[in-house]
């Protein structure tokens, strides 16, 4: 029980003095993971409302994968980016691997396929309620989507954050396709699972801390933009 | 050029079943009068899916339902329809009007003006930047009729939009109808309510279980009914199966 209040002690230390390499890797993590989301967003939230909205052959097949796909285990992922970007495989020409970009690319196989379902539920949630109206106003189905979207925007931030989540706390995908490769591409969970194997507790706790924290922050100011928003809006 | 008329509305052999059971069964008529066209009957009639029908939202299973030859889309914009629960977009009520305009591809320079107008003429000016989803049934109501209106429309389909009023609120809405068709926009609106009935009408269309019973001029229909049914049912007597 001492040990661990030390390491809590020495992590708060390291954190308060805005260690370098600290900062460095939380720095990374932030990139990689916003910019996965970014990607992954322009990618799935068209994607679920056209699933909603749009009958096509094959639909149910594709809401199939994609909710499978919700639940993929990320060393999976890892493994299967990995091949495709290795010298051998087929994007093996562009030198990705082992790279942060790589490592964004896993992310977003990762974290598309829950957004793009939650995107599909909250859409075709929205759908059933205006869908009548709309279309009694006049609407055609291509002006639909893009006024569901916007009607449902304060639920999509919401869904678009749970990607953020799964993005910003995985660690398998990252570091098979990342390496863990110091002042490159070590990013806080690849870190913390690097230093508690070498036992130094300190620097894991303080990472995991860190790593809690930047959840609090972005969680909550998520929230108050929405309900900012929410209250110029409505 | 002056612009098509949009009467006479021909309904013709006009039937709508669902699961076997006929809602609407061989309705024909014409309507070609201006003023307020009431659609009267018990629940259950085809009052509603009438309209549904007129505005282009449900397709018949036999025979036909035009607007001066022309079948009806729910996107013209010379026709607008309005729900006795209407449902409002996730924004104040200006911006709900604006999304209206939007969807009809009304100049931009027009929007302010449209909007004061149908506000001033609904009397939800004080309202205009409240959110829609906030405001009371009775205020919801007269939005619903502003949204409907702001587009000048020659026909107004409404569907019971008194249904949930209390009797200020539907007092309110029966006069702003009126005012509407003396503007001339052809009203044509369902109800069950005799006396709003007999308020607003200036014609009948009596329907009971599908079928169009009666079709005459309002002060024909209440002083002189043709059929027993109608007879029966101004006498709020409950009405037989036919």
């Amino acid at each position: 029980m001492n040990d661990f209040s030390q390491a809590f002690l020495k992590a708060a230390q390291l954190i308060l003095q805005f260690d370098e390499g600290l900062i460095e890797i939380v720095t990374l993590s932030l990139q990689v993971s916003m910019t996965a989301v970014f990607i992954a967003s322009m990618i799935s939230l068209p994607l679920g409302a056209a699933l909603a909205l749009y009958k096509f052959h094959g639909r149910g097949l594709v809401v199939a994968l994609l909710n499978t796909f919700m639940g993929l285990p990320p060393v999976v992922v890892g493994l299967v980016v990995y091949l495709i970007l290795s010298r051998s495989g087929p994007l093996g020409a562009l030198g990705l691997l082992f790279t942060p970009t790589a490592m964004i690319i896993a992310q977003v196989c990762l974290i598309a396929p829950i957004i793009a379902a939650l995107t599909r539920q909250t859409i075709l949630d929205a759908n059933d309620e205006c869908h009548e109206q709309l279309r009694a106003l006049g609407a055609r189905s291509s002006s639909m989507m893009g006024t569901l979207l916007w009607e449902t925007r304060y639920s999509l931030v919401t869904n678009v954050f749970a990607g953020f989540g799964r993005a910003i706390a995985e660690v398998g995908a990252v570091l098979i396709v990342g390496g863990n490769i110091n002042h490159s591409t070590r990013v806080m969970t690849t870190a913390i699972a690097l230093e508690t194997s070498k036992g130094d507790i300190e620097l894991a706790l303080a990472l995991g801390m860190i790593l809690i924290m930047l959840s609090l922050i972005v969680t909550s100011a998520v929230m108050s933009a929405r309900h900012a928003a929410y209250k110029i809006y409505s | 050029m002056q612009p098509a008329p949009v009467l006479p509305l021909e309904i013709q052999h006009l039937s709508f079943a669902r699961q076997g059971k006929p809602l609407l069964d061989n309705v024909n008529t014409i309507i070609e009068s201006v003023g307020i066209t009431i659609i009267l009957g018990p629940n259950g009639a085809g009052k509603s899916l009438l309209l549904r029908i007129a505005h282009g939202l449900d397709l018949p299973d036999h025979g036909s339902l035009k607007w001066n030859k022309h079948i009806p889309q729910p996107r013209d914009s010379w026709r607008t329809f309005v729900f006795q629960k209407p449902v409002f977009l996730q924004r104040n009520v200006q911006a709900n009007l604006e999304y209206v305009l939007s969807l009809h591809k009304t100049a931009k320079t027009e929007h302010d003006a449209l909007i004061r107008e149908a506000l001033q003429h609904t009397g939800l000016v004080e309202l205009a930047v409240r959110s829609a989803r906030t405001l009371s049934g009775g205020e919801q109501q007269r939005l619903n009729i502003a949204r409907a209106w702001i587009l000048k429309p020659k026909v107004m389909l409404l569907d019971e939009p008194t249904a949930e009023l209390d009797p200020s609120g539907v007092a309110t809405i029966e006069m702003l109808i009126k005012t509407i068709a003396q503007q001339n926009t052809k009203i044509i609106m369902s109800t069950h309510s005799l006396d709003q009935a007999k308020r607003l009408a200036h014609e009948v269309l009596f329907l009971h279980q599908g079928k169009l019973i009666e079709h005459t001029p309002a002060n024909v229909f209440f002083a002189q009914p043709k059929t027993r049914l109608a007879e029966d049912f101004i006498a709020g007597k409950l009405l037989n199966r036919i």
